[in-house]
């Protein structure tokens, strides 16, 4: 949510005198540093802003803005973001979660916090293992991933962030990921959105999954692999050799090639991103045969949780007087000397 | 009540000090209802009161069968009532499988009125009776009063023109005419009321107060021919004051309003749907103009987190639910523990474990409340005796919450939850208010000599400032890893852990708790029974029976589960015995020992029924019987009194 006042902030205001605790190289500190650049352009007020996160690397993140910040516990930090902005719909929620935090213990709460409609904004960081428990499979981990739990490779199928949040009802997802410089646009446009905002940010963990998202972020090639987003533009990539057009007959997306800048008469479609079927097919499109779709897939506003509970609050509140001692004595009732007396 | 020449002897005089009704039928028939609606009209008359209603977990199980009996059972009386009675001085019985269910409940010689309409082969063969027990002599010690409710019922409510089906949904208001007639109850407060529920349906409510007269007329009649008689009960002189019927329920949800108010606090409830906690949620919701905020979440875990987010924003953050889900907002408990927020979790305790027996009551989940979280997480905790008492403490969990920074844990049970007693309106002015305190701005000296805040600075009580998010200059982390002493950054050197977790300790132990008062009995003396929570009623009075007999007893009921009143120790030390009946395997008794190496004797009892004042005052009598070691022990389980073997789900 937009805060009522713009306030004037520097980087360096967002940042506290905790030592960052974080492995060296690790993505974290890239997003770290573009959250603390997005704020001051957002003119967010420090006083406003809470980061509330849910346990892991990720779930450290609070401890480094500073803000307001509540680490709790392993999965439920929708839950609690949701009180707190039921509690005070004037807090600017930042939820900060990750794979296994966010998708497995807390897949409950990431689907209800996204199909209710609290205003915040959700960063998932995924980087495709968990990292504090040094670096079992996680929920998105691709098959085949070895790891201590999974010495001979992983067999269960991965998760899909972005397909999960559409799935779930959720009005606003996009993705990023930890060193693209585009991440603080894509942060800028989750906090515009009033409504949950879900962001999946890809990121690097160094020591146990490291280079894992390489074969869309390296910057080598990224051209190529990497579509990025923007509403009322055609979706091209690879410098605009390449583009996404709907095969209507197959009801898919397929890559076409563009000569001479044609678009158009190539076929590319322009990026709507309040169209919820192609957001679908964008969320499920396979990184291989496509390029990773980056930046805002979707983005519909619709009513807010917390402002149909004060809508609703107000309304049946509306002339009632909050009397404690009417309240006590309200049905029947009766004196000692058992007269009864009209309901109050 | 007999007055049939053939009838057995123990029959109620006509004026007795009190009765005890047990309405039981199919969970289809609206026996709840009927009896809820007795209920009033006994508060009306003047009587005091103590209800039980007992209901299968199933919501309408298969008709005619003996698991899906519903009972509601009403004790009043023109004496002061404790509980909703030991045996039934009357049985209404509207099937067979209520009769089979609920027979050996009935006191010897007591009134059976059953409705032969519904003794068809059919629901004989679904209760399992190979011959009709009205007609085959079984019944020989009981005075019984069997005709056709069914037939009449449809005679009665024929003018309005329903089918069959319908008209026999009015069996319960012909059922309740008769009661209404028997102990000579008005029947326009049931009127209007009939009125008031079919206000859209006009028919229906006329079909209803056709039915419930015909019941009343039919009892004139049927006195002049046979066994029934009027009874007359007289009222029992009470305090003056404006009185009403509550459920533990109610009297939760409404206490937790008024300690909300009394903290200046909007309030923030997260619930999930879980028998028998769900009224109060169901309560709350209708309460949005005293500044409640409900929120039916998606688990028991996040109805906690919630309440613990609302609580970090500046509301009073509550959750309630039953043993299973507080095992799963555990984990969050501790959370509220380690940030040191305010919170209050109320239990409505059933018959466990796992799943248990959702709709019977126990007061099994009392070490689960005290002791059940990983790590030192010491909560205090506390304990309802009675619907009424309820409200109260409701009060006391947020006073306690709100002025040390921590969460609360009520205790309540399914019997408290559901049962209904009279309850002298209190006036909110005369309780205390203790505001909240929020911190907006620093709070401390730095080296430099500049003002500072430090998150963890603790107060005399122990307790650490509540900032709001929104507070400027105040911005801050906090979280459940350990953290420093004072800053609430991120500490986990060996020497701040010792620390922390002795201030965690001392905080709580440190609790204001008023001294314990002996309720019932001499400050010392041969024998002190102790109780906590809903065996207040019975244990009061079997100790008063007891000592109309002479026996030097004291009935002792703590309130102040954790931390324990600090004159606890020394009062049951001044008696020879102490006796601790509690409806699990002894589990506050393990407590008594721990704190005070005193050697406390436990009487236990876990049928997911109340205990009986009976059952009671023969394990008080064996104190007094010159046998040594012949105490305590275990309550024989009566069978007919076990809970349905089909309790499912919830």
């Amino acid at each position: 949510m937009n805060a009522p006042v713009k306030i004037e902030t520097t980087l360096k205001d967002w940042e506290t005198d905790q030592e960052v605790r974080w492995c060296p190289g690790c993505g974290d500190y890239a997003i770290l540093k573009a959250v603390q650049r997005t704020l001051p352009q957002l003119g967010a007020d420090p006083k406003n802003t809470v980061f509330i996160s849910g346990i892991g690397c990720s779930s450290r993140f609070p401890y480094y803005v500073e803000s307001y910040g509540f680490h709790t516990i392993h999965g439920r930090a929708p839950a609690f973001a949701t009180g707190a902005k039921l509690a005070n719909p004037d807090l600017d929620i930042w939820l900060v979660t990750g794979d296994g935090d966010g998708l497995s213990i807390g897949g409950n709460h990431l689907m209800h916090v996204l199909r209710r409609n609290v205003n915040m904004q959700i960063m998932l960081f995924n980087n495709e293992i968990y990292g504090l428990t040094k670096g079992q499979a996680s929920p998105t981990s691709r098959e085949g991933t070895k790891s201590p739990s999974t010495p001979i490779g992983s067999y269960d199928h991965p998760a899909r962030p972005a397909a999960f949040a559409l799935g779930a009802g959720a009005r606003f997802v996009a993705r990023g990921f930890d060193v693209s410089k585009n991440l603080p646009d894509v942060l800028k446009a989750a906090h515009a959105h009033k409504g949950a905002a879900f962001i999946e940010i890809f990121q690097n963990c160094i020591v146990y999954n490291k280079d894992v998202f390489n074969d869309f972020a390296a910057p080598k090639g990224a051209e190529d692999r990497q579509l990025w987003l923007e509403d009322g533009q055609p979706m091209l990539f690879a410098g605009g050799t390449k583009g996404i057009t709907l095969d209507r007959d197959a009801l898919s997306l397929a890559v076409v090639d563009v000569t001479d800048g044609d678009w158009e008469g190539a076929g590319v479609i322009v990026h709507d991103v309040t169209n919820r079927s192609i957001a679908h097919m964008l969320v499920e499109m396979p990184f291989g045969p496509f390029p990773m779709a980056l930046g805002v897939l979707y983005d519909d506003p619709r009513p807010t949780f917390e402002d149909a509970a004060m809508a609703e609050k107000s309304a049946v509140s509306a002339g009632k007087e909050a009397n404690l001692a009417k309240l006590l004595g309200k049905g029947q009732t009766w004196t000692v000397d058992g007269t009864a007396q009209d309901p109050v | 009540m007999a007055t049939a020449a053939t009838a057995p002897q123990d029959g109620l005089p006509a004026t007795p000090e009190s009765v005890v009704v047990r309405f039981a039928g199919d969970s289809g028939d609206g026996m709840q209802l009927t009896g809820g609606q007795f209920t009033l009209s006994t508060a009306l008359a003047g009587n005091d009161l103590a209800t039980f209603p007992d209901f299968p977990a199933e919501i309408r199980a298969p008709q005619g069968t003996l698991f899906g009996v519903s009972a509601f059972q009403i004790n009043f009386g023109s004496r002061e009532i404790n509980t909703a009675g030991d045996a039934p001085d009357v049985l209404v019985a509207m099937n067979p499988a209520a009769l089979k269910v609920n027979l050996a409940a009935l006191k010897p010689g007591g009134l059976i009125i059953a409705d032969t309409g519904a003794f068809t082969k059919r629901n004989l063969d679904k209760a399992h009776y190979d011959a009709n027990p009205l007609e085959d002599g079984s019944l020989a010690k009981y005075d019984v009063l069997a005709f056709d409710i069914s037939e009449k019922t449809i005679e009665a409510v024929k003018p309005y023109g329903l089918g069959n089906k319908d008209a026999l949904r009015s069996k319960n208001m012909w059922t309740l005419g008769l009661a209404l007639w028997m102990f000579d109850r008005p029947r326009e407060p049931i009127h209007d009321w009939l009125k008031a529920k079919f206000k859209s349906k006009p028919d229906i409510a006329d079909a209803n107060i056709a039915a419930l007269d015909a019941g009343h007329a039919y009892g004139e009649t049927a006195e002049l021919a046979g066994p029934l008689k009027q009874l007359h009960v007289d009222p029992v002189p009470s305090a003056p004051g404006l009185y009403r019927t509550i459920t533990g329920a109610e009297a939760v949800s409404l206490g937790l309003v008024a300690g909300a108010q009394l903290a200046q606090l909007p309030m923030f409830f997260g619930g999930y749907p879980i028998t028998p906690a769900s009224a109060i949620l169901h309560h709350l919701a209708r309460l949005k103009e005293f500044d409640v905020t409900t929120f039916q979440a998606e688990d028991e875990i996040a109805a906690i987190c919630a309440a613990i987010g609302a609580s970090y924003a500046g509301s009073l953050g509550v959750t309630s639910s039953s043993g299973p889900g507080i095992a799963l907002k555990t984990e969050a408990i501790g959370l509220g523990i380690m940030t040191e927020l305010p919170l209050v979790i109320v239990n409505s305790q059933r018959g466990g474990p796992s799943t248990g027996l959702p709709t019977k009551t126990e007061q099994s989940d009392l070490y689960q409340a005290v002791y059940g979280r990983n790590g030192d997480a010491p909560m205090p905790v506390i304990a309802a005796s009675s619907p009424g008492d309820a409200f109260e403490v409701a009060i006391e969990a947020c006073r306690i919450a709100v002025e040390y920074m921590t969460p609360v844990m009520l205790l309540t049970d399914g019997y408290i939850a559901n049962a209904a007693e009279p309850w002298k309106v209190p006036n909110p002015a005369d309780f205390a208010p203790f505001p909240a305190t929020f911190l907006d701005k620093p709070n401390a000296v730095d080296d430099e000599g500049g003002e500072t805040f430090l998150p963890y600075k603790r107060d005399a009580k122990g307790a650490r400032p509540w900032v709001k998010p929104g507070t400027p200059g105040l911005m801050h982390r906090i979280g459940g890893i350990e953290k420093h002493e004072l800053t609430g950054n991120i500490d986990y050197s060996p020497d701040n852990h010792q620390r922390m977790t002795d201030a965690r300790k001392s905080k709580v132990e440190g609790i204001a708790v008023p001294d314990q008062q002996v309720c019932l009995g001499e400050t010392s003396g041969r024998l002190a029974v102790v109780g906590w929570g809903s065996t207040f009623g019975p244990i009061h009075r079997a100790v008063d029976n007891a000592r109309r007999k002479g026996m030097d007893v004291s009935h002792v009921h703590v309130r102040h589960i954790w931390p324990l009143p600090k004159n606890l120790g020394a009062l049951l030390r001044g008696f020879d015995k102490v006796l601790v009946p509690e409806m699990n395997t002894g589990q506050f008794k393990t407590v008594l020992r721990d704190q005070f190496l005193i050697d406390a004797q436990p009487l236990t009892k876990t049928s997911g029924q109340p205990f009986q004042i009976a059952e009671l005052e023969a394990a008080i009598d064996k104190y007094f019987d010159g046998v040594d070691g012949n105490e305590g022990g275990q309550v024989a389980v009566n069978d007919e009194q076990l809970p349905s073997p089909k309790a499912e789900n919830d």
